[in-house]
């Protein structure tokens, strides 16, 4: 695969505020990249430095090959970015808010215009002044802008916050379509939660520094994150004999136990729990949530 | 080239938009057909050609006036964008900051030009409808009294994105905006006829005058107009002009100077911003 977005021991302090510290990963083309953090854990700095719009203070940045904070602007031709809540100028229509960024990309105009059935902004709308749209609308027009130009690289910064479930399905619909055709998708998110199964790779960051990349399911490995597993018990007063095995149970009122399993330990303990199947009533797995993956690689971080 | 013209464009079309073109000409036109009409009057028939008299009317009215149209556009040019969010996208773009600078520049100043001709032509007209006859010296007059009009409003402009490009809040700009009009058009001249009194008639060197009178853009404007033809007899600047060695094309030169140096500073600073 090859590279298309290059970060090698990217810092980047004000003063003596540490806002990025030595970043180093590679993007691909093709893939699709979440970058997770906190509010102001260093996201929006990071894509500014991909951008080209601040300069690291240490490292280097390499976008399509490019120094994005010197070069003639090519890079930024096969670029799209859509900022985090996205703004433009109130008094002028979505149509010639398009046509004027298609202009500075050099995109033809009638292309242009395509883009508006694509991200799914009503034709009645297009020609309405952007002080009249909604959120989703406004959204939809700002994703029609990064997409100007078939780019190579697309910048997403935290694209979904405020948008109603439909239209976040429908939108990340279009950027399985744009992995199809190789482009290298970045967005960020301070949620794990909805990346489930949109995403090739994760990447968290916090405080400035990357503590975790890889797909979802090495970070579930790496993590080792218990399984909830909760028995309801067809009767109140009995004594399982897997209930002994050295996990903690808790016992509530209503005969329910539960108890918290390493994935290792997981498949054998259900399999001891259900040889026995007229000892319970009911069985709930809670496998960890992303919430929970994410909020580990936080806490390890912290006593590290 | 294409990318400045393609930002001029755009706000040209936001000015439309918003109104600001509209208001500006009407504002322009409202004041300078009043002064036309009533500013005759006192001349009674001393025998000049009446647009001398206009013209010598407008150039006052310029003087107060287009400074403040244009530093209230300018201000906000960047450090407005910067806030509403707008510039971020904008950057993330194939275009330098100098080309948004310029671009930007080049549509204030078509703003400003179409109000100033519009405006100021609508006195002319007027004039010409009332049965009046204009000599072609009158008429090099008043063209010269537009253009340069427009270049007035060109430094402050430049002023505006210098004020929009140095202050991290746009009231801030504002602020220093209203200021350095304040500064320019009031404050400096008072400053300065208080020295000439203070000298108490003795001989300021020709050349300090001269200085004093080119650090001030409004000055270099009001030399430019009322310090020549038949204008001179009926401005109080006639004395002054005669007394300083400066010549049109001195003039016109110091105020493009005062134009590019703000302008240049401000696409530097604008440059050198993280956003």
């Amino acid at each position: 695969m090859n590279e298309t977005v290059k970060m090698a021991g990217v810092s980047k302090r004000y003063g003596n505020a540490t806002v990025v510290g030595d970043v180093s990963f590679g993007l691909h083309a093709g893939e699709t990249i979440a970058l997770v953090g906190h509010n102001g854990a260093g996201k929006t700095t990071l894509i500014k430095l991909m951008l080209g719009l601040i300069r690291p203070t240490d490292g280097l940045v390499r976008v399509l090959g490019e120094n994005p904070a010197t070069g003639d602007f090519v890079a930024r031709q096969r670029l799209g970015y859509l900022p985090e809540s996205v703004s433009f100028n109130m008094a002028l229509s979505g149509r010639e808010t398009l046509r004027f960024y298609a202009r500075l990309k050099r995109v033809d105009i009638a292309a242009a215009e395509e883009l508006f059935e694509r991200v799914g902004l009503a034709p009645e709308a297009v020609d309405r002044p952007v002080r009249t749209y909604s959120k989703g609308m406004r959204q939809r027009l700002g994703l029609a802008q990064a997409l100007l130009g078939t780019p190579r690289i697309l910048l997403l910064d935290e694209p979904t916050s405020g948008l109603d479930p439909a239209l976040r399905r429908s939108f990340y619909d279009l950027i399985t379509e744009l992995r199809g055709k190789g482009t290298t998708v970045l967005l960020s998110s301070h949620a794990l939660t909805e990346l489930e199964g949109r995403t090739d790779r994760v990447i968290i960051i916090n405080n400035g520094v990357a503590i975790a990349d890889g797909t979802l399911d090495d970070l579930r490995r790496i993590a080792r994150l218990p399984t909830r597993i909760s028995v309801k018990l067809s009767q109140m007063d009995v004594a399982p004999r897997w209930a002994n095995g050295g996990m903690k149970w808790c016992r509530n009122e209503d005969g329910v136990l539960a108890a918290e399993v390493l994935p290792d330990r997981k498949v054998p303990l259900l399999h001891d729990i259900t040889a026995d199947a007229a000892l319970i009533s009911g069985l709930t797995i809670t496998e960890p949530t992303l919430d929970d993956l994410y909020a580990h690689f936080l806490r390890t971080q912290v006593t590290k | 080239m294409r990318n400045v013209l393609t930002i001029a464009g755009k706000e040209i079309q936001e000015g439309t938009r918003n109104r600001w073109v509209l208001a500006t000409t009407l504002l322009l036109a409202g004041l300078a057909l009043t002064l036309s009409f009533l500013g005759s009057a006192p001349t009674g028939n001393v025998g000049v050609n009446k647009l001398d008299v206009v013209i010598v009317s407008l150039s006052s009215l310029t003087i107060f006036l287009v400074p403040l149209i244009a530093l209230l556009l300018s201000h906000d040019a960047i450090v407005g964008e910067m806030e509403r969010g707008t510039m971020l996208l904008l950057l993330s773009y194939p275009i330098g900051r100098s080309e948004v600078v310029f671009g930007k520049f080049l549509g204030h100043l078509a703003i400003l030009a179409f109000a100033t001709l519009f405006g100021y032509g609508a006195a002319a007209a007027a004039i010409i409808a009332a049965g009046n006859e204009i000599g072609s010296g009158s008429w090099q007059a008043f063209a010269s009294m537009i253009a340069s009009s427009v270049l007035l409003g060109a430094v402050f402009a430049a002023i505006g994105y210098l004020t929009s490009a140095v202050a991290s809040e746009r009231t801030t700009a504002g602020g220093i905006a209203i200021g350095i009009w304040l500064f320019f058009v009031l404050i400096y001249d008072m400053a300065l006829l208080g020295a000439l009194v203070a000298a108490q008639g003795r001989a300021i060197p020709t050349g300090l005058l001269d200085l004093l009178l080119l650090a001030n853009p409004t000055d270099v404007y009001r030399l430019l107009n009322l310090g020549s033809r038949g204008a001179s007899a009926l401005s109080a600047m006639g004395g002054i002009a005669d007394h300083a060695g400066l010549s049109p094309p001195v003039l016109v030169a110091a105020l493009a100077l005062w134009t590019l140096t703000p302008l240049g500073v401000a696409t530097l600073i604008f440059s050198r911003r993280e956003l």
